[in-house]
């Protein structure tokens, strides 16, 4: 049977009775999202924490490191220290903008690696079904059972701290969630129509895979990450802070935090600011991951 | 409903071994010999010797898991290598100092952000919708060991009103919840918990209440002139059962996630005896305290699914 004996081609003009040509999905999410200004205003501050962050050795006026016995604790605007000094006497604007560096590097890494690895585990298990199913699907359950700040800190705790165990702990909390989102998405997508006609038209399982499942399942997997980099930020700074992620004399928010706490009765001001730059980057991300999935129209 | 609530406990006991199983392997996560790192640094020959005889050390992981599973089923789950009290009696005080707090928190967030995640639901789109809604979205973002510390420098530093640290004069060690004396320090802590769980239960509650709100049956009640408190009854029982979920696991993560919030307070609950049981590198006392919240959070996650069952005959899982 050939195309021929199946004329599928409108008649030469209908064309021009649709009025407007429907508009494609990527136009419909870039329209919603110019008219929401909320998720552009914290899109543009996230943009800016990160260049910032990229940005460190350039902008940053100060060696972030460099102490002074002299400058300690110094108030918001001592002698061009815009943000003053902590209790070593270092320029706690520098320290900040590097700290955004170490913490920003913390926050995004785990969600990234757990999403590769939830995702692929997700798939498998989504597209296999049966007992591969089962086995993946109950072993995250038992992750599950355990709420994420304990896992985080039991594991890397055991660990012994320090970076590198940190990112492993954190991503560690975070492959479950993402393998489950991914699971059932790749379970929807599993039976519909379009993946039995792919199947049928001869097209082989890694194809099928690879072109149709990830397509359609990376959009809510991708909003649900990105839900997760506030989580994470705020995980990544608790480790640090309980002294289980980065090591001084390395500047990170987290960690910040705990050694100013000493210092609160000199300059709580000061003391408070890490913490007001955890707190901006964690709600920028979540309100631009509400914003796009609004925009996205995607439940998860 | 018998049946399908024996059939839910059944599906717990897996859950609850797999816990044991990940609570096990922490011992081989640790750096080093997991005989060194049960015992004190300074343990003589002859205590190593025993340790490994009595743990099973020379013999295959599984058979020491299971040996493990035995003594930790009976209620041994060995010594804190610290002050070498039973773990069992350490995680146990621990956790009812854990559960004031959760216990308080819950009692100032669930009301709360029921009251207003609803009235929220009544006004979507309009101001107060608005003010809800961002006060939800700074909960969930909010990282409550600031919090935590900008409390303390407000009311505890500046103000002086209320205690820093502590959980009562003196190094009291019951609570007397009556004592206004002893309740002042448990007020900032609370406080401080109660911030994320307000928030995500007022954001599932807005939705829970609005999606109801949205159905067929509400337009009828309204058709009828139904005055709006009585609306408003049928909409929060008819959400109730999908809001407990919520619920249930937020208090879960407030027993189990204390570490951040009880380590700036000093609050000697769980989350403190971790701190200090990782710093000390307390390794029994670690994977005890572990295992003992995991097996709460199950136990909590598997009640609040059965209670959801008996409020809504609707739910005819199995």
């Amino acid at each position: 049977m050939t195309d021929a004996s199946f004329p599928l081609s409108l008649p030469s003009g209908a064309e021009d009775r649709f009025a407007a040509a429907p508009r494609g999905y990527w136009h419909t999410v870039g329209r919603r999202l110019r008219y929401d200004y909320v998720t552009l205003f914290f899109l543009l501050v996230v943009g800016l924490i990160a260049l910032a962050a990229i940005l460190a050795p350039l902008v940053a006026p100060f060696d972030p490191n460099k102490t002074s016995m002299l400058y300690r604790l110094k108030p918001i605007g001592y002698r061009g220290f815009l943000l003053g000094t902590d209790e070593l006497g270092r320029d706690m604007l520098s320290r900040l903008i590097w700290g955004g560096r170490m913490s920003l590097t913390m926050g995004l890494t785990p969600v990234a690696i757990a999403t590769s690895i939830g995702g692929f585990l997700g798939v498998v298990a989504g597209f296999a079904g049966g007992w591969v199913n089962m086995l993946v699907m109950r072993t995250m359950d038992v992750f599950y059972a355990f709420p994420s700040v304990l896992l985080a800190v039991a594991i890397s705790g055991t660990m012994g701290g320090g970076v590198a165990n940190g990112l492993v702990a954190l991503t560690l909390v975070f492959i479950p969630p993402l393998c489950r989102v991914s699971e059932a998405a790749t379970t929807q997508i599993r039976t519909r129509d379009f993946v039995e006609a792919a199947r049928a038209s001869g097209a082989s399982t890694l194809s099928i895979i690879f072109y149709h499942v990830l397509r359609n399942i990376m959009a809510p997997v991708f909003i649900y990450a990105s839900s997760l980099i506030s989580v994470s930020i705020l995980l990544a700074a608790g480790l640090s802070f309980l002294g289980l992620g980065v090591e001084p004399p390395t500047a990170d928010w987290g960690l910040m935090l705990s050694t100013l706490r000493q210092s609160i009765y000199v300059q709580p001001l000061i003391c408070a600011l890490p913490g007001v730059a955890i707190f901006i980057a964690s709600l920028s991300f979540n309100l631009v991951s509400d914003g796009l999935r609004q925009a996205m129209d995607i439940r998860v | 409903m018998w049946l399908y609530a024996a059939r839910r406990i059944l599906l717990a006991i897996p859950i609850a071994v797999g816990v044991t199983v990940i609570c096990f392997g922490l011992v081989y996560l640790a750096p080093g010999d997991p005989v060194q790192t049960l015992l004190p640094p300074d343990a003589s020959q002859a205590d190593v010797a025993y340790l490994k005889q009595v743990y099973g050390f020379d013999k295959p992981v599984p058979v020491q898991y299971l040996k493990w599973l035995g003594r930790a089923v009976s209620g041994d789950l060995g010594t804190s290598i610290q002050t070498n009290r039973p773990v069992l009696l350490e995680v146990t005080r621990a956790l009812s100092h854990t559960l004031i707090v959760s216990i308080g928190a819950v009692l100032v967030a669930f009301p709360l952000a029921i009251a207003l995640g609803t009235l929220a639901a009544f006004h979507i789109g309009r101001g107060l919708d608005r003010v809800a809604t961002g006060i939800s979205v700074v909960g969930v973002s909010v990282p409550n060991y600031w919090l935590g510390i900008v409390l303390v420098i407000i009311f505890a530093v500046q103000l002086r009103a209320l205690p820093a640290t502590g959980m009562g004069p003196e190094g009291s060690d019951s609570f007397d919840v009556t004592r206004w004396s002893q309740l002042k320090y448990a007020v900032l802590p609370v406080i401080t918990t109660a911030t994320v769980p307000l928030g995500i239960i007022m954001r599932s509650t807005r939705a829970a209440v609005a999606e109801i709100l949205s159905q067929d049956f509400v337009q009828t009640l309204n058709a009828k002139g139904l005055g709006r408190i009585a609306v408003l009854r049928h909409a929060v029982r008819n959400a109730l059962p999908q809001m407990l979920a919520v619920m249930g696991l937020q208090f879960g993560y407030l027993v189990g996630g204390s570490i951040l919030i009880e380590t700036i307070f000093t609050w000697p609950g769980t989350g403190f005896l971790m701190s200090k049981a990782i710093l000390t590198r307390d390794i029994p006392l670690l994977q005890g305290t572990m295992l003992v919240l995991a097996l709460c959070f199950v136990a909590i996650n598997l009640t609040v699914d059965l209670l959801q069952t008996t409020i809504d005959p609707r739910i005819k899982r199995g």
